[in-house]
């Protein structure tokens, strides 16, 4: 029988190992799996290459897992918002790497990872300080930049709705990165609001097959990241 | 002539109708963070437009009630939005195909220079230090259909924002189609920067006096 189901968020990230290249779901805080980070905070996994958006807020979630000194590098495309301390300072002081990657050539690079394809040429960035040393190569009479696929080890998606076997649906504009997050990954760890039972989601609705998904455990009732930012919380609690 | 400053020009309110105004029936549309957003407010009556945000939502509605706001619900800069009546959600590589693959048909961004051939410098001033955040803005400029330029003609300082050449880093290399400013409205063409429309009390000469390259008359 297959299920995908484990009890709590520690025993979901318990084999996150150090090293790993972990993707992390999110736009902000829509979609960040912030109990998943919170839990791999507690595991302690270090030297950890995370491929996320953004940095995190405040000093809960990606930001705590980072002010935790657990992240060797970040691969993303917006490493700073109004709210983001964490990051800017150690990436101030050298003390952690940045890979900035232009938004959709970030979602393609890891879209990609997840379909087998190992490169593909792009438009976006040509001609800018991030195209530079890469290979360009011209059709059609236009240029393009030679990008590669990523592929991690871990992802960690938060999601609405899973069933034991890993299908999932989203809510509103938490989606994102998670579908594609999702495919890229050895491992893929979800969040979801609610487990429901097999055939409890429309099949026609389903957002990620089940086939992409390895591990779900069930937060109710999510942290509201903007909340604990506000009240300038910091994890561990 | 050679107006007082205060006293010509359009204000953003006046710039952002400007683009609005250039927006047709049916179009798809990206507005940027900031001035860019004000364009939504001024479409004109008996037209339909359809807001794309590139966190993954299609039909995007004003900003919601006090007391509505949903944090699952939210726009590129990270504000609560609405979705309006026939939306629709999606992830993130269907919403940069919408981008990349040329669907959308307009994006309007802000600008920190633009150049007389349209390069478009908005993302980084490349000062020592700062921290580099790019976002979607190279996604948008080299995948939109049409690219809109809404900024004020100088900086704060005084510096002319159209100019020959960036000195910034660029965002997308020959990608801008048109610019709004308080002053003028350009096109960019094969033939260089083109004036379109100056705002009341601008004359060619002032205009040309306020910018680092080269216009020239229809």
């Amino acid at each position: 029988m297959i299920n995908k189901i484990v009890r709590t968020p520690a025993e979901a990230v318990a084999g996150i190992f150090d090293g790993a290249v972990v993707m992390i779901g999110g736009f902000g805080e829509a979609g960040s799996p912030i109990e998943l980070i919170h839990a791999l905070i507690d595991q302690g996994a270090k030297d950890l290459c995370v491929v996320s958006n953004n940095t995190g807020s405040g000093h809960v979630g990606l930001a705590a897992l980072i002010e935790n000194r657990q992240v060797r590098k970040m691969v993303c495309s917006f490493p700073r918002s109004a709210n983001s301390k964490v990051f800017p300072e150690l990436y101030q002081r050298g003390e952690i790497e940045l890979e900035l990657v232009p938004q959709g050539t970030l979602a393609e690079r890891i879209r990609a990872g997840g379909a087998g394809i190992p490169a593909f040429y792009t438009p976006t960035s040509v001609g800018t300080p991030l195209a530079e040393g890469k290979e360009i190569r011209v059709f059609g009479g236009q240029s393009y930049v030679l990008e590669y696929a990523i592929k991690a080890d871990f992802s960690l998606v938060k999601c609405r709705a899973a069933d034991r076997y890993g299908n999932l649906t989203y809510n509103k504009t938490a989606r994102n990165f998670g579908p594609v997050m999702c495919t890229a990954a050895a491992t893929t760890i979800v969040q979801a609001k609610q487990i429901v039972e097999p055939g409890g989601i429309d099949p026609e609705v389903v957002v990620t097959p089940g086939i992409f998904v390895s591990k779900v455990t069930e937060v109710g009732s999510p942290a509201d990241e903007s909340t604990l930012v506000a009240e300038d919380r910091r994890y561990p609690w | 002539m050679v107006g007082n400053d205060k006293k010509t020009g359009w204000n953003i309110h006046e710039m952002a109708q400007k683009v609005a105004h250039d927006i047709p029936d049916g179009a798809y549309v990206n507005l940027g963070i900031g001035i860019p957003e004000l364009v939504a407010g001024e479409v004109p009556e008996g037209r339909e437009v359809i807001y794309h945000t590139e966190n993954g939502l299609l039909g995007m509605g004003p900003v919601p009630d006090s007391g509505q706001e949903d944090p699952e619900l939210i726009n590129a800069g990270k504000k609560c939005v609405t979705a309006i009546p026939g939306a629709c959600y999606f992830h993130h590589a269907d919403s940069f195909t919408m981008i990349r693959g040329r669907h959308i048909d307009i994006c309007v961004l802000g600008a920190l220079q633009v150049s007389e051939r349209g390069d478009l410098a908005n993302w980084s001033t490349g000062e020592e230090g700062a921290i580099p955040a790019v976002g979607g803005a190279m996604d948008l400029v080299a995948g939109v259909k049409t690219i809109y330029v809404i900024s004020k003609h100088v900086t704060k300082s005084g510096d002319p924002k159209i100019v020959e050449q960036c000195s910034f880093p660029l965002t997308g290399k020959g990608v801008v189609n048109r610019i709004y400013t308080d002053l003028a409205v350009l096109d960019v063409t094969g033939d260089g920067l083109l004036v379109r429309e100056m705002a009341p009390g601008v004359s060619f000469d002032h205009l040309q006096q306020k910018t680092g390259a080269r216009l020239n008359q229809y």
